[in-house]
């Protein structure tokens, strides 16, 4: 009978200690939320065109590690981009939410110089402080900074900004592509 | 660092090959002037860098060795007119990179007088101070003539550690190119002459001219000119034995000291500066002369050519031109490659011009081009990684790349391959290895150029996130300030009041002027 006792009591207190070390190691150790933000921030494509249902990629990323917002929000990211949001995240990945939009190649921002009235809106609206101009001066956006969010098209009274394809880098293309290749072999003696 | 006497020994480096010459057959020949074109297509950016400043208009009139363009950097190299004539418009034309693409050119319509105005030159370049002279070099738009075009300024200076000895590279190991050897032969007292001025600039106590085993008198000729210029130079020759691809600079610098060139580093942290032989010829006509760089040799040569030859080309001339002055195409031509057969580029169009990285246009038949075998699968028979020249696993980049896994490619130092081209010419299955990293490289390339973007695009939005939340602070406090004080002064009705009082005390003043 002492027996049972002394094993009964053994389990429990390996139950007790084992749960305290747990509970220790659990708050010790549990992840630091802005680590995570970063992390998921750092998958996003920073195109800050608040597509997500948020007014920014940090924003979006914030709402994830809180658990409010799903991985598949992302429309500029891409199916690459949930992916990459699940593999970190250890989560299954899914099919981009449609109605968010879809995922366009890259594109900027350009101003119609001739039709801009000089109205400081999409001034306002730039995410990343990518158009200059003044009150009645001609507006133009800095090409290298454009992320084409797409956010200046709505606050624009006249319609004068386009979004233009961004002009392709170019890339060697991958063997196969085409049928020449280097080097060439030269047979001829 | 130990003392080396460069090319006292000669040493290996791994891999290579030993290829065929084919390059007597564009020696048999003195070097000719090429024909004037009808139009010079001058490319803003002839060299490895950002464009300089455009210095004249379409419409203006310019004479030979004008500047067109204006340095403002050590990256930048200014372009001269070639010749005299007519600067007809500045527009996109063809060039040879990106392939297949277009950069903006200067279009010159030569006036046929071919006037020459000299640039400014020194009384006794000898007592001109090392930045004095490369700032020469510089305005005279001088780049590396060896074929990567970097800006010989920006090689000569820029915080290096003290250079020992400067090397001239004359070892051109790729079948075909013979330009640099033609130089040799017909003007060695200009490399020479040079070689002293680039002494002086660099702060070197020694140049080492390296030169091939194959190229017959040139030694003579080099030692001869020596001799007759300056018997007390520190200046040598030494010879080489030729193996593709020792004209590489990591290469040759390897068989002449036995270093090699750190993975992330440069020559300048051995001490050394390497410099293509006709880099040295024309920064004498710089200086001596007054003579930018216009012209340059080209080796127009290959299976598909009648007549190969060297041609001394103005910057700017059409390729069709120089294929006519080499007695034209031997009957169909399948493809011209700018370079040389193993790391040369295919060219899309007969109109791109010479600029001056352009050392060899090799004409090809379709025979040439075709391909005779299949390509198969790699079967790890470790050839290529036996004539690789930077001791990378040719095979193993392949298969990572082949797979899209781009990160353990430069894992395996993708970046370090010189695209010479040995691993697949020797590899049994045909794989076209150079064309795989190539792409490999420019996906990594764009990679890096997308996150820097990203970054960017990401430290702009948190600073204007700040500085927006920064604003609504500075309003929220005045908005309080604002009420405090109102309750203070013991409520609106006061201050609304006093408002009142004032305004009609103005009111009252006015009125009394009004009155007077």
């Amino acid at each position: 009978m002492s027996g049972v006792v002394t094993a009964l009591g053994v389990l429990l207190g390996l139950l007790l200690g084992i749960g305290l070390v747990l509970r220790i190691s659990a708050r010790r150790m549990a992840p630091d939320e802005d680590s995570v933000v970063e992390k998921i921030n750092a998958v996003l494509p920073q195109t800050q065109c608040a597509q997500c249902g948020y007014p920014g990629c940090r924003p979006y990323a914030e709402a994830i590690a809180r658990g409010e917002a799903d991985i598949n929000q992302c429309p500029p990211g891409g199916e690459a981009g949930v992916r990459e949001l699940a593999e970190l995240l250890g989560r299954e990945p899914k099919p981009l939410d449609a109605e968010r939009g879809e995922t366009k190649p890259p594109q900027v921002a350009f101003i119609d110089e001739d039709r801009c009235i000089g109205c400081t809106l999409c001034i306002q609206a730039c995410p990343v402080d990518a158009i200059v101009g003044a009150a009645k001066r001609m507006h133009t956006v800095i090409e290298a900074d454009c992320t084409g969010c797409e956010l200046c098209l709505p606050p624009c009274p006249v319609d004068c900004i386009d979004l233009v394809p961004r002009p392709a880098p170019f890339i060697w293309p991958e063997p196969g592509a085409r049928t020449d290749s280097i080097p060439i072999e030269v047979r001829h003696g | 660092m130990a003392e080396i006497e460069i090319g006292r020994h000669l040493y290996r480096f791994p891999g290579g090959l030993k290829l065929r010459h084919h390059k007597q057959i564009a020696c048999r020949d003195p070097l000719t002037p090429a024909p004037l074109p009808e139009r010079l297509w001058l490319p803003l950016v002839q060299h490895q860098g950002p464009a300089g400043e455009c210095r004249v208009q379409p419409g203006d009139r310019v004479v030979g060795g004008q500047p067109l363009t204006r340095a403002r950097s050590d990256r930048e190299v200014p372009i001269h007119a070639p010749t005299s004539g007519v600067v007809e418009d500045l527009r996109d034309g063809p060039v040879s990179w990106p392939p297949g693409g277009t950069a903006p050119c200067l279009v010159l319509a030569p006036d046929g007088e071919d006037r020459f105005e000299a640039l400014d030159t020194p009384d006794d370049w000898a007592a001109e101070s090392p930045d004095a002279l490369i700032e020469r070099l510089r305005a005279g738009g001088l780049a590396g003539l060896g074929g990567a075009a970097f800006p010989t300024a920006a090689k000569l200076r820029g915080g290096f550690p003290p250079i020992r000895a400067l090397i001239l590279n004359g070892s051109e190991c790729e079948p075909y190119i013979s330009c640099d050897e033609m130089l040799m032969r017909s003007r060695p007292e200009a490399i020479v002459e040079g070689a002293r001025i680039l002494t002086r600039a660099t702060g070197a106590e020694e140049v080492v001219i390296a030169i091939e085993d194959q190229m017959g008198e040139v030694r003579k000729r080099l030692n001869e000119a020596i001799r007759t210029v300056d018997p007390d130079a520190p200046i040598r020759v030494v010879q080489v034995t030729t193996v593709y691809p020792e004209g590489g600079e990591k290469q040759l610098i390897q068989v002449l000291t036995g270093l090699e060139v750190p993975h992330d580093g440069l020559p300048q942290d051995l001490g050394l500066v390497c410099l293509n032989v006709a880099t040295a010829a024309a920064a004498r006509d710089i200086l001596f002369d007054g003579r930018p760089v216009i012209e340059r040799i080209v080796t127009v040569s290959g299976p598909g050519i009648v007549h190969p030859r060297n041609l001394v080309v103005r910057l700017g001339t059409p390729i069709a031109d120089l294929v006519a002055a080499a007695g034209g195409p031997t009957g169909d031509l399948d493809r011209l490659v700018l370079g040389g057969p193993m790391s040369g580029l295919p060219l899309a169009s007969d109109r791109i011009p010479i600029t001056k990285g352009s050392n060899c246009i090799l004409a090809l038949r379709p025979e040439d081009t075709a391909r005779t075998q299949p390509v198969m699968p790699c079967i790890n028979c470790g050839e290529c990684i036996r004539v690789c020249p930077a001791s990378l696993l040719p095979q193993m980049l392949y298969k990572h790349l082949v797979a899209d896994d781009f990160d353990a490619a430069q894992a395996l130092n993708l970046f370090d391959c010189i695209e010479c081209g040995c691993c697949a010419h020797v590899c049994p299955s045909h794989i076209p290895l150079v064309d795989q990293y190539r792409h490999g490289k420019g996906v990594l390339r764009e990679r890096g150029v997308e996150d820097a973007r990203a970054a960017r695009a990401k430290a702009r939005f948190e600073a204007r996130e700040e500085r927006l939340a920064e604003r609504e602070a500075e309003r929220r406090r005045k908005r309080e300030a604002r009420e405090r004080r109102l309750k203070d002064t013991g409520g609106a009705k006061s201050e609304v009041q006093a408002a009142i009082e004032r305004a009609r005390a103005r009111k009252d003043a006015g009125d009394g002027e009004d009155d007077g």
